[in-house]
């Protein structure tokens, strides 16, 4: 009985490592092939980190946008960032799924801007924070920033 | 009311400066939606439900920040800054602060 049990923690471990695996590559292949959608869509809104617009000659109208989102890592990189973190390093699995995070709170922040009508975002902001819970690994990425809005 | 995280509001004055306004709001999850995320854990991607509620908390903060500033008188608030904390494991605090001016 003793050692059944214990077989059957190791198949339940093994069986989430796959789906985590299986689920987080396909979905991180399909969020990567949307992001780059949506990046050519929002080519026409640029964005800065700058304080000011690089040409102030055309009257603006401003309005604070903001873009948030909240990305669950899956099991597979959990245990990956585990055994990262014994030997130091990169840790791989977290970059790839903070990068999606970041583009895709960028990409909402455009959204919101284009919108509103607005050619471009100035004094871009990035804030990262962890959402409390027991035994959630979430991370939530924020992007605001100045919307301008050329006026006529 | 006009919101900008810049030091100024492009083709307006600023006529007068009113202070610091803030807001904030603490929101606590139910135990319903960490089930439902923990389960996502497994498979990984976007807590959607996490990401509405920080986005209504965060509303509700800028919201609490313009009442603030509507109260002082003013029209516009500059240079607005945003900022997440977790208090408990359950409950984080969304603070939205600037400055409240009068512009023409």
């Amino acid at each position: 009985m003793q050692t059944f049990l214990a077989f059957a923690d190791l198949i339940v471990f093994a069986v989430l490592l796959l789906v985590g695996y299986i689920a987080g590559r396909i979905a991180e292949k399909v969020h990567y092939a949307s992001i780059r959608k949506r990046e050519k869509l929002f080519e026409r809104v640029t964005v800065f980190s700058s304080r000011f617009p690089p040409t102030v000659s055309q009257p603006f109208q401003a309005t604070l946008v903001c873009g948030s989102v909240v990305v669950s890592q899956d099991y597979f990189k959990a245990v990956a960032a585990g055994l990262y973190s014994i030997f130091g390093g990169r840790v791989r699995s977290y970059e790839s799924l903070l990068d999606r995070a970041r583009r895709e709170s960028v990409l909402r922040m455009k959204h919101a801007a284009m919108r509103k009508g607005a050619s471009m975002i100035v004094n871009v902001k990035f804030q990262t924070s962890q959402v409390p819970g027991r035994g959630v690994g979430a991370v939530e990425l924020i992007a605001y920033g100045t919307a301008l809005r050329p006026v006529a | 009311m006009i919101l900008t995280n810049i030091e100024v509001i492009p083709g307006k004055r600023v006529v007068r400066h009113l202070g610091l306004v803030q807001g904030s709001t603490v929101r606590a999850k139910n135990v319903g939606r960490d089930i439902m995320a923990s389960l996502k854990n497994i498979v990984g991607g976007e807590l959607k439900g996490y990401t509405e509620l920080l986005n209504e908390a965060r509303e509700e903060a800028t919201e609490r920040m313009v009442r603030q500033a509507q109260v002082a008188g003013a029209n516009a608030i500059l240079n607005v800054r945003f900022s997440t904390s977790s208090i408990t494991q359950g409950a984080a605090e969304l603070f939205a602060y600037g400055t409240a001016v009068v512009v023409e």
